[in-house]
């Protein structure tokens, strides 16, 4: 499935919600689209610049390749993490069946 | 108690413990007191934690009297419900994370803890931080304790309310765009947004990473100093956390300004500005000026394209960060799913609210195929151009004064029919975040309605002494009985 108005630069928000794995009502997917339409077609002002020498800033400071001593450490307690899963089985998390 | 409990600072608190005139339990007591008559008004906490509280309380009394020390022993603070403190809920003010029970302390906390601060309650916020005056809370609307009839500003309402009510000491804040700054100065507080790497973020849920810091929200400068202090450093489990030094913060806290220079960006100073608040402002820079310090106009020349990339690159951010609320291991799961994709939409469907809805799909479309480049990748081009123009300015200030926000606070439910309008309030704020500087936020003054105005004094990266200096010094000259 392609985005609709791909070569517009407008926003489908129906479309770009299901690659958010998020379900909308029609309600909100008409009320979003209105209110996106209007901060899209804002940012978008951030192409009257020229940006043709600039460099990309990630992170306000570099860091590359941030390593840690690999350590044998005591991680988080199985049991009080497992208390906030909202189905488990046997100390591990429950979900809907993924193949048959 | 000679001071009354409202009013009290951390260095009043702990220089009372010190004395023998208080114990942390009646501190704690007599905050209890205050949230339990006030705060159904103001709503600035989601959860009151009494008996662990108390029991905090308790164990720091006792460590004081077998002569134990501690920075902050038996100081009891609020907590923004962002930050993880182990054993009490911390739900982002979120119902996807109904009933989450942190595991653990974040980092910021647990540095607290050590030094004897104990945890109250959960203060009331946007949703995962997302919004500008507390209304997108998934629990409730927190007031202004100024006038009740407006925001408390946000996303740190909560916490700004419940310190600006009396019914905290001091707070913890997160700041991604402004989020501890504005509320300060919506509520007539001080609010200190740190150099992005100066404080770990492990166990703060994350908005955008590469630009949420914590930071505290207090009565006085010292306090933000005192707070700063005991929570900066470098931390193993933040990749992002920076291997510097910790100065001593309350160090620099002079009474005047005198070899200073502190620029005016002139872009923050436009046609069309909220007069009273440019009027608020501009007698804190002359104010500023009497204290000894040089005042010069500077320019950030790509100031006005700085919502537009700080609101590609949250909204980016934010999408990646919040695909792990899925329903699987913590929190709120939909039920009658046919399979995990139907699972995962129906649970955020239901557990997410409109604004964070709005921004998952706003940051989902800019990284999306074909616009990664046009909007991304353009936006972190703009923040080097951004950050460029503060390093520029830099290079012959040691701090600038501008405006916290275009306007005092205003009235809830004024702006939450119009995202956009809601998002150019921040214009003041966010170019910190994208430059990665540090900020302070300090009352300077009350408009005609008798709200709030805060003075902005933003540094360069790592030179948190630099505002804290201007801010203590400025806050002392104006006398801290208008607090």
């Amino acid at each position: 499935m392609e985005q609709k108005t791909s070569d517009t630069g407008k926003i489908d928000v129906a479309y770009v919600a299901r690659l958010a794995r998020l379900y909308l009502t029609d309600e909100e997917t008409k009320t979003f689209q209105g209110q996106l339409d209007h901060v899209v077609g804002y940012v978008r002002k951030i192409g009257e610049l020229d940006l043709g020498s600039v460099e990309p800033t990630s992170h306000a400071v570099a860091v590359q390749n941030v390593f840690r001593e690999d350590a044998v450490k005591p991680g988080l307690d199985h049991e009080q993490v497992m208390d906030n899963a909202p189905a488990q089985v046997s100390g591990q998390f429950q979900v809907p069946i993924i193949v048959e | 108690m000679s001071l009354s409990i409202k009013k009290m600072t951390v260095h009043e608190s702990l220089s009372m413990m010190e004395r023998g005139q208080c114990t942390s339990e009646q501190l704690v007591m007599g905050l209890l007191d205050e949230i339990r008559s006030q705060d159904g008004q103001i709503g600035a906490y989601l959860t009151v934690h009494e008996e662990d509280a108390v029991g905090q309380a308790r164990m720091a009394d006792k460590a004081r009297a077998e002569g134990r020390k501690g920075k902050l022993l038996g100081v009891p603070l609020a907590i923004k419900d962002v930050l993880n403190v182990s054993g009490q809920p911390c739900t982002c003010a979120s119902r996807i994370l109904q009933g989450y029970v942190s595991p653990y302390d974040a980092t910021s906390i647990a540095r607290l803890r050590a030094e004897g601060a104990v945890f109250v309650g959960r203060t009331n916020m946007d949703e995962f931080a997302m919004g500008s005056s507390t209304e997108n809370s998934g629990y409730k609307i927190t007031k202004n304790p100024v006038n009740n009839a407006y925001v408390p500003g946000g996303s740190s309402g909560g916490s700004a309310a419940a310190v600006a009510g009396g019914e905290a000491i001091a707070a913890l804040g997160t700041d991604t765009g402004g989020s501890i700054r504005q509320p300060a100065a919506f509520c007539g507080c001080v609010g200190l947004k740190p150099t992005y790497g100066r404080i770990s973020r492990y166990g703060l849920t994350a908005f955008a990473s590469s630009l949420d810091q914590i930071g505290p929200i207090t009565k006085d400068v010292r306090d933000a100093a005192i707070l700063l202090g005991v929570m900066s450093g470098w931390d193993e489990m933040d990749s992002t956390s920076v291997k510097l030094p910790v100065p001593d913060y309350s160090a620099p806290l002079l009474a005047d300004l005198k070899n200073m220079k502190l620029g005016l960006p002139r872009e923050y100073f436009v046609k069309g500005m909220d007069p009273e608040v440019e009027k608020a402002v501009r007698g804190a820079v002359d104010k500023c000026r009497e204290l000894g310090a040089e005042i010069v106009e500077v320019s950030l020349p790509h100031t006005e394209y700085a919502i537009a990339a700080y609101y590609i690159i949250a909204t980016a951010e934010a999408s990646a960060n919040l695909a792990r609320f899925d329903g699987v291991r913590y929190g709120f799961r939909a039920q009658g799913a046919e399979d995990p994709i139907d699972m995962y939409c129906k649970t955020r469907a239901a557990g997410f609210g409109a604004e964070v809805k709005r921004r998952i799909i706003l940051g989902t479309y800019v990284l999306s195929s074909g616009y990664y480049d046009a909007y991304y990748l353009t936006a972190q081009k703009v923040r080097t151009l951004i950050r460029k123009d503060f390093e520029d300015v830099f290079k012959r200030c040691d701090a600038l004064l501008t405006p916290v926000s275009p306007t005092a606070a205003y009235k809830i439910g004024e702006k939450t029919g119009d995202p956009l309008k809601m998002y150019l309030g921040d214009i003041f704020t966010v170019t910190a975040n994208l430059a990665g500087i540090c900020g302070l936020s300090v009352p300077c003054g009350v408009n005609a309605a008798g709200l709030p105005v805060g003075l902005q004094v933003l540094g360069p990266a790592f030179r948190e002494e630099n505002i804290l200096r201007v801010g203590h010094a400025y806050e002392t000259a104006r006398g801290l009985n208008n607090r």
